[in-house]
C-alpha cells in the first residue's frame, strides 16, 4: 500500500492535503489492495451501500410529502401515490428497497458465515455489522408503521407490547414508549422521528465498518491471509469497482422487477386498510425479513422468555467469533462445518416459513424444533466442531493452487503480513 | 456470466411464482377473467373503465365512497380518459358542501374537477347505521387491500349462491362463496341488464363485474400504465448497461490472470 508515501502532484493539493488528508484517503480507497480471488458473494457490501443511499434519498423525498399524524398519515401516503410527481415510483422504491436491503444483508451475513469472515482479526467488523443489522430492523419496523395501515398499527401494537414482558417496570416502559395508553398519534410521531434518525446512525456505523475492514483487509474464499500483496491482490480501483458495479446492475434488475411489476407482493394487503384500533386483523404478520425472529418469539410459551429468546437469537451472533473455535476460516476446507452451515440455512428458512403461519399445531412444533436447533448450532455444534473436525489441506497462497499450507497460514501470522503490506 | 444469468433467471421465476402463489392464497378457486392490465405490458381498456365508472356511479356509489379520487382524475392519461368536458359534466352533476362564505355560512355548489369524489355518507357512523351496522369500505384502494386483488373482488361480486343447508344466516347477512368467512352484509348487487351501457355493450353480470373491477383497479393504481411503461424502459436500459459493464469488466480483468 502506498498510503504513507503518497504526495499529491499539484501544489494546492499538497497544501490542502497537509492540512486535511482527504486526498490521502481517496488514494487509500482507490489503491486498497483487495484479494484477487473474491467471488460474487463479496459484491454485496457495495450493493448494501447502494441500498442505504437509495433508502436515504427516496426517504428524504417522501418525508417532504408525508404527514406524521394519525388522522392524516394514510391519506398523505395516498397523496404521494396519486398526486406527487413520480410519488408512486419513489414510494415503491423505498418500500421494496427495504426488502432488497434485507435480501442483500442476509446474503452478506451468510457469506460471512460460510467463509468465516467474522474470525480474528475481523471480530470488530463483524460486531459493527451486527449493530448495523439491529438498527436496520428497528428502522424497517418503524418505517412499516408510518403508512398507518392495519398491519402498521397492529404490528406496532404487538412489538411494543413485548416490552411489557419486562418484570416490574414493563408496563411503565410500554406506556412511555407509546406516549400514552395505546399506540396512537404520539407513537406515530416518535416512530417517524426515529425512522428519520436511524439511517444516519447506520451510515456512521457503515463508515466504521469499512474503516475496520480496511485495517486487516478483506477475507477471501479460501480464507487464508495474503502472502504477497503484489501477487495476491489487485487495487480496489478499477478491478473491484467494475466488478461491484456489474453485480450491482444485476441486483438492480431484480430490484426493478419488484418495483415496476409486483410492487406490493412483499407487503401485506391489510396495510392498504387504514389503521383501526377497534378491528384486529385475522393474522398479524411482520414483514418477511423479520419472520424467523417472530417464529422464535412465538415458539416459547412464556412471553418474557420468548422475548429473551428472540433477542438472544440476534445477540448470539455477536459472540460468534468466540463460539466458533476452528482455526480454519473458509468452509471450503471444513467438510463437517459445510454441512452444518447448510442445515443452519435451511433451519432459518424453516423459521421464516413457520413465522408466517399461525402459531398452532404442527407449525408450532416445527417452530420449536427449529428454534432449539438454531441455538444448538451456535452454542454446541460450533464450539465442538472446531475441536474435532479434521480440515482438508489449505493452499499455500490464495493464488497458488498448490496445497500444503498449514492452519498457521490462516491465522496468527496476521501481524507480520500486515506489516509487510504497510 | 452464464451462471449469473441462471441465478437471475431463477430469481425472476421465483418472483413471478411467488406473486402467483400469494395472489392465489385466498383459495385457488377464485374466479378470474382476461384482465387487460395484467402482465408487464398490461394496459387499461378505456371503454371498460368508462363502463366501470358507470357501474360504480349507478350501483356502488350509493354506499361506497372513493375518497382519494378526484373528478379531474377521470380525464387524466392512463385512466378512463373521459374528455375534460365530460369530466366537468360528471363533476357538475354532484353537489358538494363548501364554505364558510363571507357570512360564515356553509353552502352547496356543483362539484368541480379539483374536488374529490362526493361521499355517500357524511361519516362512518352514518354509513354504518344505514347499512345494518356494517361499514361499506372506501373503494379507492380496495383492490390492493384484499389478498387476491382484482380476482377476489370479481369473485365476491359473482359469488352469491344459496347457502349450504347447515349454515344459518341472520337477517341482513348473505352467503358468498368467496367472501372471507363466507358471510357478507352486502346483498347481491349485480343482475343482467341492471345498467344500460351507453356504448351498447351487453350488460351481463360478468361484464359489469369485469368493468367495475377494472375501474377499481385503476382507482387503486392510477399510475399503473405509466409504471409498466417506465419499468420496461428502465429494465431494458439496465440490461444494456449491464452487458456493457460486463465487457468492460472482462477487459479490465484480462490484465490479471484471475478469471471473473
Amino acid at each position: 500500500m502506498s498510503d504513507h508515501n503518497y504526495t499529491p502532484s499539484s501544489k494546492f493539493g499538497k497544501w490542502f492535503n497537509d492540512r486535511l488528508p482527504l486526498l490521502t484517503l481517496a488514494n487509500h480507497l482507490t489503491d486498497y489492495p483487495t484479494p484477487k480471488n473474491l467471488n460474487y458473494w463479496w459484491t454485496f457490501g457495495g450493493i448494501l451501500t447502494f441500498c442505504l443511499i437509495t433508502q436515504i434519498i427516496t426517504g428524504l423525498v417522501l418525508a417532504m410529502h408525508y404527514i406524521a399524524h394519525a388522522d392524516l398519515a394514510f391519506s398523505s401516503v395516498e397523496h404521494i401515490m396519486r398526486d406527487v410527481n413520480y410519488g408512486w415510483l419513489i414510494r415503491y422504491i423505498h418500500a421494496n428497497g427495504a426488502s432488497m436491503f434485507f435480501l442483500a444483508v442476509y446474503i452478506h451475513i451468510f457469506r460471512s458465515l460460510f467463509y468465516g469472515s467474522y474470525k480474528a482479526p475481523r471480530e470488530i467488523i463483524w460486531i459493527l455489522g451486527i449493530m448495523i443489522y439491529l438498527l436496520m430492523m428497528a428502522a424497517a419496523f418503524m418505517g412499516y408503521v408510518l403508512p398507518w395501515g392495519q398491519m402498521s398499527f397492529w404490528g406496532a401494537t404487538v412489538i411494543t407490547n413485548l416490552f411489557s414482558a419486562i418484570p416490574l417496570v414493563g408496563e411503565s416502559i410500554t406506556t412511555w414508549l407509546w406516549g400514552g395508553y395505546s399506540v396512537d398519534n404520539p407513537t406515530l410521531t416518535r416512530f417517524f422521528t426515529l425512522h428519520y434518525l436511524i439511517p444516519f446512525l447506520i451510515l456512521g456505523l457503515v463508515v466504521l465498518h469499512i474503516w475496520a475492514l480496511h485495517v486487516p483487509g478483506n477475507n477471501n474464499p479460501v480464507g487464508i491471509d495474503i502472502q504477497k500483496p503484489s501477487k495476491d491482490t489487485v487495487p480496489f480501483h478499477p478491478y473491484i469497482v467494475i466488478k461491484d458495479l456489474f453485480a450491482l446492475l444485476l441486483f438492480m434488475i431484480v430490484f426493478a422487477f419488484f418495483v415496476f411489476y409486483s410492487p406490493n407482493i412483499l407487503g401485506h394487503a391489510d396495510n392498504y386498510i387504514e389503521a383501526n384500533p377497534l378491528v384486529t386483523p385475522a393474522h398479524i404478520v411482520p414483514e418477511w425479513y423479520l419472520l424467523p425472529f417472530y417464529a422464535i418469539l412465538r415458539s416459547i410459551p412464556d412471553k418474557l422468555l420468548g422475548v429473551v429468546a428472540m433477542l438472544s437469537a440476534i445477540f448470539i451472533l455477536a459472540a460468534l467469533p468466540w463460539l466458533d473455535t476452528s482455526k480454519v476460516r473458509s468452509a471450503v476446507f471444513r467438510p463437517l462445518y459445510k454441512q452444518f452451515y447448510w442445515i443452519l440455512v435451511i433451519d432459518v428458512l424453516i423459521l421464516g416459513y413457520v413465522g408466517a403461519m399461525p402459531a398452532e399445531g404442527l407449525y408450532l412444533l416445527i417452530a420449536r424444533v427449529a428454534t432449539a436447533y438454531y441455538f444448538l448450532h451456535f452454542l454446541l455444534i460450533l464450539p465442538i466442531l472446531g475441536k474435532i473436525e479434521k480440515t482438508t489441506p489449505l493452499p499455500l497462497s490464495i493464488t497458488s493452487p498448490v496445497l500444503g499450507g498449514s492452519t498457521d497460514l490462516a491465522m496468527a501470522k496476521n501481524t507480520d503480513v500486515r506489516k509487510e503490506k504497510l | 456470466m452464464q451462471r449469473i444469468f441462471k441465478i437471475l433467471f431463477f430469481l425472476l421465476i421465483l418472483n413471478t411464482n411467488f406473486a402467483n402463489s400469494i395472489s392465489a392464497e385466498n383459495t385457488s378457486k377464485l374466479l378470474t377473467t382476461d384482465w387487460s392490465f395484467k402482465g408487464p405490458f398490461g394496459k387499461f381498456d378505456r371503454a371498460s373503465l368508462q363502463r366501470g365508472y358507470q357501474v360504480y356511479n349507478e350501483v356502488c356509489a350509493s354506499c361506497h365512497s372513493l375518497k382519494y379520487v378526484s373528478y379531474r382524475n377521470l380525464s387524466e392519461k392512463g385512466g378512463p380518459e373521459f374528455s375534460v368536458k365530460e369530466a366537468k359534466a360528471i363533476a357538475a352533476s354532484f353537489e358538494i358542501t363548501d364554505g364558510p362564505n363571507q357570512d360564515g355560512e356553509m353552502f352547496t355548489r356543483p362539484a368541480k374537477l379539483s374536488d374529490k369524489f362526493v361521499m355517500p355518507y357524511s361519516n362512518e357512523e352514518e354509513a354504518k347505521s344505514a347499512n345494518g351496522g356494517a361499514y361499506p369500505p372506501d373503494m379507492s384502494v380496495l383492490v390492493k387491500a384484499r389478498a387476491g386483488g382484482a380476482d377476489y373482488i370479481y369473485s365476491v361480486l359473482l359469488g352469491y349462491v344459496d347457502p349450504p343447508e347447515n349454515i344459518k344466516l341472520d337477517d341482513g347477512v348473505y352467503y358468498n362463496k368467496y367472501m372471507y368467512g363466507n358471510k357478507i352484509k352486502m346483498p347481491k348487487q349485480l343482475s343482467d341488464g341492471l345498467v344500460e351501457y351507453s356504448d351498447g355493450t351487453n350488460a351481463t353480470e360478468e361484464q359489469m363485474a369485469k368493468d367495475v373491477v377494472s375501474f377499481l383497479m385503476w382507482t387503486a393504481e392510477p399510475h399503473l400504465e405509466q409504471r409498466h411503461k417506465t419499468g420496461f424502459r428502465a429494465i431494458v436500459y439496465l440490461i444494456i448497461l449491464t452487458v456493457l459493464v460486463y465487457y468492460s469488466m472482462k477487459k479490465i480483468w484480462s490484465r490479471v490472470e484471475t478469471n471473473v
